[in-house]
C-alpha cells in the first residue's frame, strides 16, 4: 500500500457505493461504514503529506492505469498528484469529513428519518469529490470532480426543508454555469497547448512563450471566472447564503468549511501551476482590479452578515467575507499575502467548522438560531457555547487561535506590496466580526431584546426560569466533534510555524515578489 | 462580403461553427437569467452545456480526416487480409503510437472523449435539477420564478419571528389564491394572477415591503430588488400577445 494517494480517494468512493449497497439491508450500518471509510482516508492522507515531506522534490505523482508512453512522459493517462500544498488541503478535506461524519449520527437520523444510507452515500461522494479536486493534476479531471462534487452538494442541500429545495434551484444554476465556464476556458487551454496534465499545460505556455496569446487570456478569464462562481465571490454570491442556510445540520457542516475553500485552492493551483505566476500578474490586468472588487466584497459581506438576525445565516455571510479576504490575499501578488491566503485556507476551514458544529447543536437544543432564542445558552450547554466561541474568536482574530495568524501574513502582505486599501479593509471587517460576535455574547448574557427593553429583574437575572437555564448539555457524539475541532483551532494556531514552514516550503520555487508590486 | 478576410466570411463560413457555439452559448445564458419558468430556465443550462460541446468537437475536425480507429494499412496487427497468420504469431496488444504524419489522417478522439463525460455530467445535473423542481412545484404549488419568490418570502417572514410586525400587510391581499390557480393550471388565470399581485407590490405600500424586506428577510436581500427590476420586461411581450 506505498500508493496512499489513490486510497485517499478511494476509500470514501468504495465506502458510498457500500453504503448504497447494505443500507437497504440494515440502516444501521451506514454510521459505522462511512466512518471507517473516513479514518481509513484521513489515515491515507496523513500518510501521503509525510511522503509528499520525505520525498526530495516534495512531491508525489501516480499515472491512473499506468497510462505512460515515451512520447508523452507526463503520461497520457490521468495522473494524481500531490505537492505540500494539495497535501495539506487533502488532509484538512478528509479531517473535516471525518469531524462531521461522527457528529452526524443524531442530526442525520432526525433530520433525514428513513434516509440514512442516501445521505451518507452522498456524504462520502462529497468527500471523494472534494479531495479528488485537491489531488488531482489534469484539468479535464479537475471539472469532473468539480461536478462530482457539486452534483452530490445540491442532493446533500435538497434533502433539508422545502426552502432548502428552492435555495439549491438557485444553486444548481449557478454552479452549471460556473462549471461550464471552467470547461470552456480547459477547452482553449487544450486547443492551445495540446495537453490536458496541469504541468505539462505549464511546460508548453512556458517554453512556446504563449504569454500574449488571445486565446489564453481568454483561457484565463473563462478558468477565473467559473471557479469565482463557484467560490461565492462577492457578485456571484447570490447562491450560497440560502442554500447553506436552509440545508440540514450535518451538510452546512460539511460544505460550509470546505466547498468554498478548496475552490479557492483551485484557483491558487490554477494560478500557480497551470497558468503561471509570470502569466497571471503580469501578462492579465486582474492584479490591478482584483484587490478593488475584494475590497468591495469584504465590505459588502461583513454588512450584510451585521443584517442577519439568525446565527446560521449570518455565519454564511461570514463565509462570504472569508472568500474574500483569501481571493485578496492571492491577488495582492506578494510572498507574504500568498502565505497568508494558503494558511488562511486551512485556517478558514477549522474555525468554519467549528462555527457551523456549534451552530448546529444550537438548532438541534433550540430548534431555532434566532438571536431572540438564544437567552441564558451559557448556563444551558456551557461546552458547547465555549467551543462556539473559539471558533468566532478565531473569526475576529485573537492570538491564541489559528485566525489570528493567517490574519496576521495577510495584512503584512497588504503592507508590504503597499495595498492599503486590502489593509484597510480587513481591519474594517475585523471590527464588523467583533460587533457580530460579542453582540452574540451581549444576547445570550443579558436580558435585553432586540428594542432594548429589559427582560430580567436586573443583576444578571435573564429574566428566565430555572427550568430554562438547567444544564442540559448536547448528546456526545455531537459535543465531542465540535471540541475537537475547536482544540484543532488553537492547535493549528500555536503550532502556526509548522504549517507555515510547510507553505513556505511549497512556495519556494515560484517566484513571488516580496516588495511592491503596485504601480 | 463573400471575399475571404471579410469578417462576415470569417464568421459565416470559415468558423460558423465557432460563431454558432458563441450564439447558442448566449442564448443558454440569457434563458437561464431571464427566463421566469423554472424549466424553460433548466432548458437553457441545456443549450448552454450543449454548446460547449459543439465548441469541442468543432475543434476536433480535420479536413480529409477520418474517425481515429486504424485504417486497415495503419493497423500494427496487420491488414485483414494477413491477420489470420498474425493471430498465430506475436500480436502486441497495446496501444501503437503512429508516426506523425500518418497522425494527421485521423480526427483527434480526445475532445470526444472529453465530452462524453460531460454530457453524462449534464444528463445527471439535469435530472437532478428537475427532481429539484418537482419538490419545488409539490412544496409551494408553482414553477413561476415570481410567484415562488413571493412564497418565499412569505415563509421566510414567518419564521424570521422578531419582525413579523410588518409583514402581516401582504399576506392577507395573497391569500389562498396562489394554490388554486396554479392547480387548475390555466394560463389565463396565472397571468392575470401575477398581474394582479405586481400592481398591488408597486402600490402605495411598497416603502414599507421595501422596508421590511431589507430587515426581516434573511439572505434574500440581493435576489428580490433584481427579480423586481427585471418583472416587468419578460411579462410585457407576453400579455401584448394575449
Amino acid at each position: 500500500m506505498s500508493d496512499h494517494i489513490v486510497w485517499i480517494v478511494l476509500f470514501p468512493l468504495l465506502g458510498g457505493v457500500a453504503c448504497s449497497l447494505f443500507g437497504n439491508f440494515s440502516k444501521k450500518i451506514c454510521y459505522p461504514l462511512a466512518v471507517g471509510s473516513m479514518i481509513a482516508s484521513v489515515w491515507s492522507s496523513v500518510h501521503t503529506l509525510f511522503q509528499v515531506i520525505e520525498s526530495p522534490l516534495h512531491q508525489v505523482s501516480y499515472i491512473q492505469g499506468g497510462w505512460t508512453l515515451d512520447l508523452f512522459p507526463r503520461g497520457v493517462g490521468i495522473e494524481f498528484r500531490a505537492d505540500l500544498l494539495g497535501a495539506l488541503i487533502t488532509l484538512v478535506v478528509t479531517g473535516v469529513g471525518l469531524i462531521v461524519v461522527l457528529y452526524s449520527k443524531v442530526p442525520v437520523q432526525r433530520q433525514t428519518p428513513g434516509k440514512e444510507p442516501l445521505y451518507y452515500t452522498l456524504f462520502l461522494l462529497q468527500i471523494t469529490g472534494l479531495a479528488g479536486i485537491t489531488l488531482t493534476g489534469d484539468a479535464f479531471n479537475l471539472y469532473v470532480l468539480i461536478e462530482v462534487a457539486a452534483l452530490t452538494g445540491y442532493g446533500l442541500i435538497a434533502l433539508g426543508s422545502n426552502r432548502a429545495a428552492a435555495a439549491t434551484f438557485n444553486y444548481i444554476i449557478l454552479g452549471t454555469i460556473g462549471a461550464s465556464l471552467y470547461l470552456l476556458g480547459v477547452g482553449y487551454l487544450y486547443l492551445k497547448t495540446g495537453t490536458l496534465n496541469m504541468v505539462g499545460i505549464l511546460e508548453v505556455i512556458e517554453a512556446n512563450n504563449l504569454h500574449d496569446s488571445p486565446a489564453m487570456q481568454v483561457a484565463f478569464v473563462l478558468v477565473l471566472l467559473g471557479v469565482l462562481i463557484k467560490m461565492a465571490f462577492f457578485p456571484f454570491h447570490a447562491w450560497l447564503p440560502k442554500a447553506y442556510c436552509h440545508a440540514p445540520t450535518t451538510t452546512s457542516c460539511l460544505l460550509a468549511p470546505l466547498v468554498t475553500k478548496v475552490m479557492i485552492y483551485v484557483m491558487i493551483r490554477m494560478i500557480l501551476s497551470v497558468f503561471g505566476v509570470e502569466f497571471s500578474f503580469e501578462s492579465t490586468w486582474w492584479a490591478e482590479v482584483m484587490p478593488w472588487l475584494v475590497v468591495v466584497a469584504i465590505i459588502c459581506a461583513a454588512v450584510m452578515a451585521l443584517a442577519q438576525r439568525e446565527i446560521k445565516s449570518m455565519l454564511t455571510y461570514l463565509i462570504v467575507a472569508e472568500v474574500g479576504y483569501m481571493v485578496g490575499g492571492v491577488w495582492i501578488y506578494n510572498y507574504y499575502g500568498l502565505v497568508g491566503s494558503i494558511f488562511h485556507v486551512i485556517s478558514d476551514a477549522c474555525m468554519t467548522l467549528c462555527l457551523f458544529l456549534g451552530a448546529g447543536i444550537i438548532l438541534e437544543k433550540c430548534r431555532t438560531t434566532h438571536f431572540d432564542g438564544l437567552r441564558g445558552l451559557f448556563a444551558k450547554m456551557p461546552l458547547t457555547m465555549i467551543g462556539f466561541f473559539i471558533g468566532g474568536f478565531s473569526i475576529i482574530g485573537l492570538p491564541p487561535t489559528c485566525g489570528f495568524f493567517s490574519k496576521w501574513y495577510l495584512i503584512t502582505g497588504g503592507m508590504v506590496s503597499e495595498r492599503w486599501e486590502y489593509m484597510v479593509t480587513l481591519m474594517f471587517s475585523t471590527m464588523v466580526m467583533v460587533i457580530l460576535f460579542f453582540r452574540l455574547i451581549e444576547r445570550i448574557h443579558l436580558a435585553v431584546d432586540e428594542s432594548g427593553k429589559n427582560l430580567g429583574k436586573g443583576h444578571g437575572d435573564l429574566g428566565l426560569t430555572d427550568e430554562q437555564t438547567r444544564f442540559d448539555e448536547a448528546p456526545l457524539s455531537m459535543l465531542i466533534p465540535l471540541l475537537i475541532a475547536a482544540s484543532i483551532v488553537i492547535i493549528v494556531g500555536v503550532y502556526n510555524q509548522e504549517v507555515v514552514n510547510l507553505i513556505e516550503l511549497f512556495l519556494e520555487d515560484h517566484n513571488l515578489p516580496t516588495g511592491v508590486t503596485y504601480k | 462580403m463573400t471575399e475571404d478576410g471579410s469578417i462576415f466570411f470569417q464568421l459565416l463560413v470559415e468558423r460558423l461553427n465557432y460563431f454558432i457555439y458563441i450564439v447558442l452559448l448566449m442564448i443558454g445564458l440569457w434563458a437561464m437569467i431571464a427566463k421566469n419558468n423554472l424549466i424553460k430556465k433548466l432548458i437553457g443550462m441545456s443549450i448552454f452545456q450543449t454548446a460547449i460541446i459543439l465548441f469541442y468537437v468543432s475543434t476536433a475536425v480535420k479536413e480529409d480526416a477520418t474517425i481515429p480507429i486504424y485504417l486497415p494499412e495503419h493497423d500494427p496487427h496487420g491488414t485483414e487480409l494477413n491477420s489470420e497468420s498474425n493471430q498465430s504469431g506475436g500480436m502486441i496488444h497495446a496501444p501503437q503510437v503512429l508516426e506523425a504524419s500518418l497522425v494527421s489522417g485521423y480526427t483527434n478522439p480526445l475532445p470526444h472523449v472529453l465530452m462524453l463525460t460531460a454530457i453524462v455530467v449534464g444528463v445527471a445535473t439535469l435530472g437532478l435539477a428537475l427532481s429539484v423542481c418537482l419538490r419545488i412545484y409539490r412544496a409551494y404549488g408553482t414553477i413561476e420564478e415570481d410567484d415562488l419568490l413571493l412564497e418565499l418570502e412569505k415563509e421566510d417572514g414567518r419564521k424570521a419571528g422578531g419582525f413579523r410586525k410588518k409583514r402581516p400587510r401582504r399576506m392577507p391581499s395573497r391569500g389562498g389564491k396562489s394554490k388554486d390557480k396554479v392547480r387548475k393550471g390555466t394560463d389565463e388565470k396565472s397571468k392575470s394572477g401575477q398581474v394582479q399581485t405586481r400592481r398591488r407590490k408597486s402600490g402605495p405600500s411598497k416603502p414599507t415591503s421595501t422596508k421590511s424586506n431589507s430587515n426581516s428577510d434573511t439572505q434574500g436581500g440581493e435576489k428580490k430588488p433584481k427579480s423586481r427590476r427585471r418583472k416587468p420586461s419578460p411579462r410585457k411581450p407576453r400579455e401584448d400577445k394575449s
